[in-house]
């Protein structure tokens, strides 16, 4: 499982990568989760449902992230306004 | 004749200290506070110098940001991207679609009238500023509004401020948008009913009605 974040003049960045099976690099992937979010990201999981149409599904904790999820996306969570 | 005039001078000197003393430190006090907004103001223009805008990083950045949209979205969601320059995400009801511009306003519309509903002013605003910009590259944008969008849409419409159509969005140009959108499924249908084409399409774009846009 990849954690990525989108970042401006960047693109995304790797923030934790690991095997969610091997407890301390689930530990890491915890760590730098909860570091996210506490810094007010936003957390996805994209996903492809059945019939081929992709989508994504919002996380708030570790434990709602599949387990076999491939990547969770971090981003700055929404706010309303003019451009 | 030294000496009286010394005196004088002396005392006109306190004299002269008492009135001005409370001016005077006022004076001091405003420069001190001067100097140091300036220094804020060097430090700071010093520090935006260091990460001032870069063309190359942004090109760079957005290239990984497309490649990211890419591998999210399906094959039709980015050619539509790709070609168009925005991303059409079909609502919670049948009734209801939702065209995604980079740094730009969400419309909601209804596929089957072309009717416009609602904008939707909703950013993404990174306040870590790692270059200098709160702003992330556009495939980004688009990338957060989709999954935002996707994954719960009440959320995000209700984060949202939500303004009639032609508040910032250009009512002409987005019906034009939805035009060429309408044109673009009807070429790609096209060519998916030539059995030589080899093409196949899955996902979002299948829905009826869809191309019927104004």
């Amino acid at each position: 499982m990849k954690l990525l974040r989108l970042k401006p003049g960047h693109g995304e960045v790797v923030l934790a990568e690991g095997d969610v099976e091997v407890p301390a690099e689930e530990a890491a992937l915890i760590e730098a989760f909860r570091r996210e979010l506490d810094a007010g990201m936003w957390a996805a999981v994209p996903t492809e449902r059945g019939d081929g149409r992709r989508e994504a599904e919002m996380v708030r904790s570790f434990g709602e992230v599949p387990r076999d999820a491939e990547r969770v996306i971090f981003f700055p969570r929404a706010a309303g306004g003019a451009f | 004749m030294l000496l009286p005039l010394g005196a004088t001078a002396i005392v006109a000197t306190v004299l002269l200290w008492e009135l001005c003393r409370t001016r005077l430190l006022g004076a001091l006090a405003w420069v001190h506070a001067e100097m140091r907004r300036r220094l804020e103001l060097r430090r700071r223009a010093g520090g935006e110098w260091q990460v001032r805008y870069d063309p190359g990083r942004e090109r760079r950045a957005e290239r990984r940001a497309r490649a990211l949209l890419r591998s999210c979205v399906n094959e039709e969601e980015w050619a539509m991207y790709r070609d168009l320059g925005l991303l059409r995400v079909w609502g919670s009801s049948s009734s209801c679609a939702y065209v995604i511009y980079p740094h730009r306003p969400i419309l909601a519309y209804v596929p089957q009238t072309g009717a416009l509903l609602n904008e939707y002013c909703v950013a993404f605003p990174d306040h870590s500023r790692p270059y200098g910009s709160a702003r992330l590259p556009d495939a980004d944008d688009v990338l957060a509004k989709w999954m935002a969008l996707t994954a719960d849409e009440g959320r995000l419409v209700a984060e949202a401020n939500m303004h009639l159509p032609g508040r910032q969005l250009d009512v002409e140009q987005v019906r034009d948008d939805l035009a060429r959108l309408a044109r673009w499924e009807g070429e790609r249908l096209g060519r998916r009913a030539t059995p030589s084409s080899g093409w196949r399409s899955r996902g979002v774009g299948d829905r009826p009605g869809s191309v019927r846009a104004a």
